[in-house]
């Protein structure tokens, strides 16, 4: 009889088939005693298991707000699973149906996704894409480095060139210097010249006409101006685009609106104007802008207002000795007027000194602040550097001098006697230590001082005759030179010249600096070896001084002085009379002899 | 069929190209130039970036869509050109 409460096991109870078991408990039971009361029947307990309580526990219970089941600790989760859509697996999403270890179904089954119509039309236009792509990479590497390890190089490494653009032709037969240029203030669009002669006494047959060209047109000038005589010196009102002033070839100075036409608006009285060739008339800054002053070989500097050209405002002659003797005034060729300096001013001679003056000094004889003692000839032209206004550049005989104004003595830098005489010069308004000169054979010379100070940078040859007036136009790429032979020549600098290089203004401010030192030390050294002169000499001096005096009176000085004369002359007979006895003894011993 | 074994078979001739892999949506190779392990790992590396380079167009602008993508490398260039349902990689090295 089974216990009714005992699992009892069915089956095999073989290992292998222990996992397919199940626990089973089977109750049997006769037919018989269905339904038959169960008659319990009492039986001993046994002990089954026996627990203590733990004493450690009770020692420190554990408050609980809550009542706790006593019973495991179950919790539950999800976790949810990640399909992966990325290539983890090496080799494709390959449909589920083909084992992509299988060489031959994969390669059926590419080549039925190779007959897909979608792949074709496809393949087609993305080929035709990709074409153009690849197409364009041969022809060019797009993603070429340029310029690696480059700076931006400087330019101009090419040589320096000057061309000319235009001539502009004296239009009358008989041909007449170019002796003045002038470019109009606004961005020099027009060049008015002035032609005279400047072979003494020649005026008679000449026109008096001068011109305002446009560059533009170089056939025919744009407009004729009629002074009284002809102009020497012509020049634009750098305020006033409109006005014009020039100084004429008996002295008289006139004055231009070209709004108003080719006539003179006003010129100054034959009387009290100048009594020699205006050489050089310049415009003043002022609030009115109407004043302008000139010189001329005559000495004298005058000022004007051109409202009111009956008179000169103001006069001032140039004479060293300061006594305002107009015959012993130095004739005045070149003028030099910085806006910046308004009250000073710079003349030069025809002697070759270079006058400061003053404006503002309050008696004539301060008007003249100093001299420079500059060329052996003529000071054509007298300029301040736009950048460094201490210096200034003066030209005259054969070559050009810079000069510092605080040194009298001497220029601070010279270039080398040319061949022909230099005669005008003028500074480049852009660059620092670039500047114009032109010389009698008809060459055209740009200096280039931080570049090379012996040789000019460029030299050009303009002409066949002389070229006497040179002006650089504000924007320093355009020149104009004219020439004796009454041509304007418009000439072209190469940017190399003409554009400002980095540091320029303090490279030159430095090389005038140092020379300028130089100079100082050369005429410090020049002083104290005078001076030692001048102590050692007036030393002797002092001696003989001490010596003889306070010994002597008058009459014994007198008389002393008779006896040393007579006292030499005795030894002067004496040798005579020997001299002559030897001949005698000569003579006759000859006689003798014959 | 013909005209498309012509265009690889172009493709493939140019100047420089090193190869030409055509690989479908699911990141199946389905014609190269290359060995198989090449291919294999151009077109698994490849269509993800494609992938990604798609939906940041896409998501700047929802009109708009990539059209071709070419990543620059020292050695080569490697263009795609992407479709709806395949992409053609090439491979070209432009000094060459």
């Amino acid at each position: 009889v089974l216990h009714p409460c005992r699992p009892c096991h069915l089956g095999d109870t073989s290992l292998s088939n222990i996992a397919s078991m199940e626990i089973v408990n089977v109750l049997m039971k006769r037919r018989s005693e269905f339904n038959r009361l169960r008659g319990f029947v009492d039986s001993d307990f046994k002990k089954l298991v026996d627990m203590s309580p733990d004493q450690s526990t009770s020692e420190q219970p554990i408050h609980k707000d809550q009542s706790v089941q006593a019973g495991q600790e179950i919790s539950e989760h999800e976790a949810r699973q990640f399909i992966s859509h990325g290539m983890n697996h090496v080799e494709g999403g390959w449909p589920k149906d083909i084992d992509h270890e299988n060489m031959e179904q994969t390669i059926r089954f590419r080549k039925k996704a190779g007959k897909n119509e979608a792949y074709i039309s496809s393949i087609l236009q993305l080929g035709s894409v990709m074409e153009l792509c690849i197409r364009q990479n041969n022809a060019i590497d797009k993603y070429e480095q340029y310029f690696e390890d480059e700076e931006e190089e400087e330019e101009n490494h090419n040589a320096p060139y000057a061309k000319t653009m235009n001539v502009l032709r004296d239009p009358h037969q008989v041909k007449r210097t170019v002796t003045s240029l002038s470019w109009s203030p606004d961005r020099g669009r027009k060049l008015a010249a002035a032609y005279s002669s400047v072979v003494f006494q020649q005026t008679s047959q000449l026109s008096t006409d001068s011109y305002i060209w446009d560059i533009e047109k170089p056939s025919i000038p744009e407009m004729v101006l009629k002074p009284p005589s002809p102009l020497v010196c012509l020049e634009y009102n750098p305020r006033v685009s409109y006005t014009l002033m020039g100084g004429c070839y008996n002295g008289q100075v006139a004055y231009w609106d070209t709004r108003r036409g080719c006539q003179t608006v006003a010129y100054s009285s034959v009387e009290h104007s100048h009594k020699d060739p205006v050489y050089k008339v310049i415009w003043l800054q002022s609030k009115t802008g109407t004043d302008a002053f000139s010189a001329s070989t005559d000495g004298q500097v005058l000022w004007w207002d051109v409202r009111k050209l009956s008179e000169p405002t103001e006069r001032l002659i140039l004479d060293l000795s300061k006594e305002g003797n107009l015959g012993g005034a130095l004739g005045g060729i070149s003028l030099e007027f910085e806006i910046t300096m308004p009250t000073k001013f710079m003349v030069g001679t025809e002697e070759g000194l270079i006058i400061s003056c003053n404006r503002k000094a309050k008696t004539p004889a301060e008007k003249i602040v100093c001299t420079y003692d500059g060329h052996r000839g003529s000071v054509y032209a007298v300029q301040r550097n736009p950048f460094l206004p201490k210096n200034f550049l003066t030209v005259g005989d054969w070559c050009a001098r810079i000069w510092s104004e605080d040194i009298k003595e001497s220029s601070i830098i010279n270039t080398k006697n040319g061949v022909s005489e230099l005669m005008d010069a003028c500074w480049s308004p852009v660059r620092p230590s670039v500047f114009f000169t032109v010389k009698m054979n008809g060459v055209l010379d740009i200096w280039d001082i931080l570049f090379n100070q012996s040789d000019p940078t460029l030299s050009v040859k303009v002409c066949d005759g002389g070229l006497y007036s040179i002006r650089v136009e504000e924007n320093g790429r355009l020149v104009a030179c004219g020439s004796e032979k009454g041509e304007a020549t418009l000439l072209e600098i190469s940017s190399g010249l003409s554009v400002p290089q980095k540091n320029e203004k303090s490279l030159v401010a430095a090389m005038f600096e140092r020379e300028t030192k130089r100079e100082k030390i050369l005429m410090g050294r020049q002083r104290e070896i005078r001076l030692k002169e001048r102590c050692r000499s007036e030393q002797s001096r002092e001696e003989e001084v001490v010596r003889e005096d306070g010994e002597e009176s008058p009459q014994e000085l007198l008389a002393r002085a008779e006896k040393d004369f007579y006292s030499m002359v005795e030894v002067e007979l004496k040798r005579r009379r020997k001299g002559k006895d030897l001949i005698e003894e000569q003579v006759v011993s000859e006689d003798k002899q014959t | 069929f013909a005209d498309v074994e012509e265009t690889l078979k172009r493709i493939q001739s140019q100047k420089g190209v090193q190869g030409v892999i055509i690989v479908n949506s699911e990141g199946i190779p389905i014609k190269t130039t290359l060995d198989n392990t090449s291919t294999v790992q151009y077109a698994g590396l490849i269509q993800q970036l494609v992938l990604m380079a798609r939906s940041t167009v896409r998501e700047l602008d929802p009109q708009n869509d990539l059209t071709f993508l070419r990543v620059r490398s020292k050695k080569n260039e490697i263009m795609i050109a992407p479709d709806k349902d395949y992409f053609l990689i090439v491979i070209q090295n432009p000094s060459a």
